[in-house]
């Protein structure tokens, strides 16, 4: 049993979660996931390790499907029942030179721990954070504090600039020489961003987010094609090539289970509205 | 007692095979010759003494013949159920050459099972060493070795990586071969011997090499849970299975119950197989279960089938239909599956393991119509932590190198069971990891530490 020691509300649908996991904790590095599970009848859901203090790990997330919306209930001082990690390799951090990190939507959870790392690396660090819109953009003071720059947009242009992640990156690449650069968000986002880098020959990771199953190594779900050979993310990865990166086929793989996942979300909230009475959210 | 029918068990997960009762067992305990040179101990990989525990059976003594099992066994009532006994200590039995051998798995399974019943009672343990041993991985070959250690007074840690103990034990072989219920008991046994059992925790990452060495000696039991891919074109598909994953989904997070559980699974209603050892009939067999028609496709003949022969007849019982001399070339599909393209093959030489070396015939596809593929071709060791470990001697499959007492080339280190030789048995695993606990034992106390 792993302690929920703090939630809080980010954004829209989007939250955060401190959790007391001293095994996880202890050797996690920027880059890295867990795996979580919040019950006996539970899913494990892979969730990016955001940050790190003292045994304390903190996750953040969009409810979106089932696991997602029971986590985005649980209150301080709930308990979770699993939770393993640190899990995959961690980002390759050297002193580069200047690093751009982009987040987009929820995928900027991912981000301050990878800043923060390239920071202390010695790099100059360049944020650019995106959401659809500015209710949606979340950690912006968190970065703006860890980043030598930060920049940020939304495709509707209720903050920042006007735009995508990508289009503030362009301009960016046209200004200055940027080193390596991490893109972390929706798979079509990084898709697209990862276009952006590629004339510019800057070294670029993403970090995949394929279905997983047990984030070990050892059923093959998470299997990715980089560079044409079949990868597993959670071992592997989760961080590949982006200029490699068949997505593509990622976004494919994600949607396998989308009948299974409509009807284990709707009949949660049809169950937890007739019987849950007092929960804030149901 | 008679198996349950397959109309009927296809459509649940309880156990096929019911065991034996007291009268039966006693009667079947006499049937055995007590032969002086008894040819069934020889082949036992870990020599349990067969005819003293079948006479204790035959002489009603049901608690004297757990002792005698467990002398050379810890998890009988497991092995009872899933050794490969036709070609072990049954297929030895002086009785086999004319009529039926002795159904030693059977006794095994009811001397074990009877003991549980009573309630177990924990062995006694040496004083505390003061020495600490750290298990990787909590399959057959990290149970046995961490019971063996901790009742020798040493201190064990055992990781392991999934949400709960078992390894293959739990996540792979199915509940109708293997009730879970078992399993959790024969845990709960060693964990009554001391062993601290941490889940969770994924050796190389949330334990690293140094805080791994700092044990006075490791022993790696990390299994071979490494699914390999055909590397045929179609196996991106949203319907194409590792063996492993399909069970892993069914056996481990209860996908077979969704949405009562929420781990989804694909069921498919054509769903071919590849393989032909227990996992591929595993993963068959689960696939009816789920309401499939399910085809098996193996490259070699049906004789040449590694899996267990009981569990092939039960698999054809329960409607399994096997495609043999048969290999799959492509699977069809555009982001689904919708068939799988094989090719015949025929078999013409032998390899160095005198096994039949299939290859194709040219022309002789054919196509199946299937919505889900799923592949059984075999596991590996996982690499993730043994490519971490400096200096570490590896075998032609990626396993761990080690002498016969489990002895790896790094210091302190000792390894057994899959990781060390391939995928194979559970009670390989097992035999595997009691030498090697005897082996850190002695090295425990010869290096002064104990
Ligand atoms: C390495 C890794 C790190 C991740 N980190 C985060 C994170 O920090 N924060 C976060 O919010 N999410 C993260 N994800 C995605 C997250 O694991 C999924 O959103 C989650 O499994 C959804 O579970 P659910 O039961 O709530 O929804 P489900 O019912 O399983 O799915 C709901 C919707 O989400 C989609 N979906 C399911 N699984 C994934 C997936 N793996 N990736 C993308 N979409 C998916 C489905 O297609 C569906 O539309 C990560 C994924 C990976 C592989
Ligand atoms: C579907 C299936 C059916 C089978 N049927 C039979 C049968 O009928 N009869 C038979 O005799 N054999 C059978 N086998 C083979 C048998 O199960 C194996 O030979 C045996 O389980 C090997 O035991 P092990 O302890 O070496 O490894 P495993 O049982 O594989 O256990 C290894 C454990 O280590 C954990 N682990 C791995 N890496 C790490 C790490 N870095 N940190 C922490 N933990 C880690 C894994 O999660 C796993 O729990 C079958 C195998 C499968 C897959
Ligand atoms: S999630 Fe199972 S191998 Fe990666």
């Amino acid at each position: 049993m792993y302690l929920i020691e703090e939630t809080k509300q980010l954004a829209d649908r989007v939250f955060q979660i401190w959790i007391r996991a001293p095994h996880v904790a202890r050797h996690a590095k920027a880059g890295q996931f867990l795996m979580i599970r919040v019950a006996e009848t539970g899913e494990r859901i892979p969730l990016t390790i955001s940050a790190v203090d003292g045994d304390s790990v903190r996750v953040i997330f969009m409810a979106i499907g089932k696991t997602t919306t029971w986590l985005s209930r649980l209150a301080t001082g709930d308990t979770v029942l699993d939770v393993a990690g640190p899990l995959g390799r961690p980002s390759e951090i050297k002193p580069y030179g200047t690093c751009a990190v982009i987040g987009g939507g929820v995928g900027i959870a991912s981000i301050p721990i990878i800043a923060a790392a390239a920071k202390r690396a010695g790099n100059y660090v360049i944020g650019i954070i995106g959401a659809r819109n500015s209710a949606l953009l979340i950690l912006e003071e968190e970065l703006a504090g860890t980043c030598d720059e930060l920049h940020v947009a939304t495709d509707d242009g209720s903050g920042g600039t006007h735009g995508f992640v990508s289009d503030v990156l362009k301009t960016a690449l046209q200004k200055q020489k940027i080193d390596c650069a991490w893109v972390v968000g929706p798979a079509m986002m990084m898709k697209v961003t990862s276009m952006v880098t590629k004339p510019f020959g800057v070294k670029t990771f993403v970090s995949l987010n394929p279905i997983m199953v047990d984030g070990t190594g050892m059923c093959g779900s998470c299997r990715v094609l980089v560079g044409g050979t079949t990868r597993f993310a959670c071992v592997d990865g989760p961080e590949f090539d982006a200029h490699q990166v068949d997505f593509d086929l990622l976004i494919q793989r994600q949607r396998s289970y989308l009948n299974e996942e409509k009807s284990a979300i709707e009949e949660y909230l049809v169950h937890t509205c007739q019987c849950s009475g007092g929960s804030p959210h149901a | 007692m008679l198996e349950r029918p397959p109309r009927e068990r296809i459509h649940d997960f309880e156990e096929v095979d019911p065991g034996l009762s007291q009268e039966e067992a006693v009667a079947e305990a006499m049937r055995c010759l007590q032969c002086k040179k008894p040819s069934c101990v020889a082949g036992c990989p870990v020599s349990v003494a067969i005819p003293s525990f079948v006479s204790a059976v035959a002489s009603w003594d049901f608690a004297g013949a757990a002792a005698i099992i467990k002398e050379e066994n810890m998890l009988p009532a497991i092995c009872g159920r899933v050794c490969p006994q036709e070609s072990q200590c049954e297929g030895a039995c002086i009785l086999g050459v004319k009529d039926l051998p002795v159904k030693v798995g059977a006794l095994e399974r009811f001397v074990a099972d009877w003991e549980r019943a009573q309630g177990f009672v924990p062995p006694a343990r040496s004083q505390s060493t003061g020495c600490r041993v750290a298990v990787v991985g909590s399959g057959p070959a990290g149970l046995c070795g961490a019971a063996e250690l901790a009742r020798r007074g040493h201190t064990v840690i055992l990781y392991e990586s999934l949400h709960a103990p078992g390894g293959v034990l739990l996540y792979g072989i199915p509940s109708f071969r293997l009730p879970k219920d078992i399993v959790q008991a024969e845990v709960a046994q060693i964990e009554a011997l001391g062993v601290e059992i941490r889940t969770n925790h994924l050796v190389g990452r949330s334990v690293t090499l140094e805080d791994l060495f700092a044990f006075d000696a490791v022993l790696l039991a990390t299994g071979a849970g490494l699914p390999y891919f055909i590397g045929i074109p179609g196996e991106q598909l949203a319907g194409v299975y590792s063996a492993n994953e399909f069970l892993t989904r069914v056996n481990l997070m209860r996908a077979d119950r969704f949405p009562a559980y929420d781990t989804p699974i694909r069921r498919g209603s054509r769903v071919v197989v590849a393989g032909g050892g227990n996992v591929a009939m595993d993963a068959a067999r689960v696939a009816v279960r789920l309401g499939a028609s399910v085809t098996l496709v193996y490259r070699r003949n049906e004789e040449d089938l590694p899996a267990r022969r009981a569990e092939v007849v039960r698999a054809k019982e329960e409607g399994v239909n096997f495609e043999f001399c048969a290999a799959p070339v492509r699977i069809l599909g555009e982001s689904e599956v919708t068939g799988v393209t094989c090719v015949r093959m025929v078999v013409c030489a032998q390899d160095g393991n005198m096994r039949p070396v299939p290859s194709p015939v040219e022309g002789s596809s054919f196509t199946l119509d299937a919505d889900l593929f799923i592949g059984a071709i075999g596991q590996g060791p996982n690499p993730l932590l043994i490519r971490e470990i400096p200096g570490i001697a590896r075998g032609e499959v990626g396993n761990v190198e080690v002498d016969p007492d489990g002895r790896t080339s790094v210091s302190r280190l000792f390894a057994a069971g899959d990781v060390a030789t391939g995928a194979a048995t559970v009670i390989l695993a097992m035999g595997g990891a009691k030498k090697a606990a005897l082996a850190i034992d002695q090295m425990l106390i010869r290096s002064g530490s104990v």
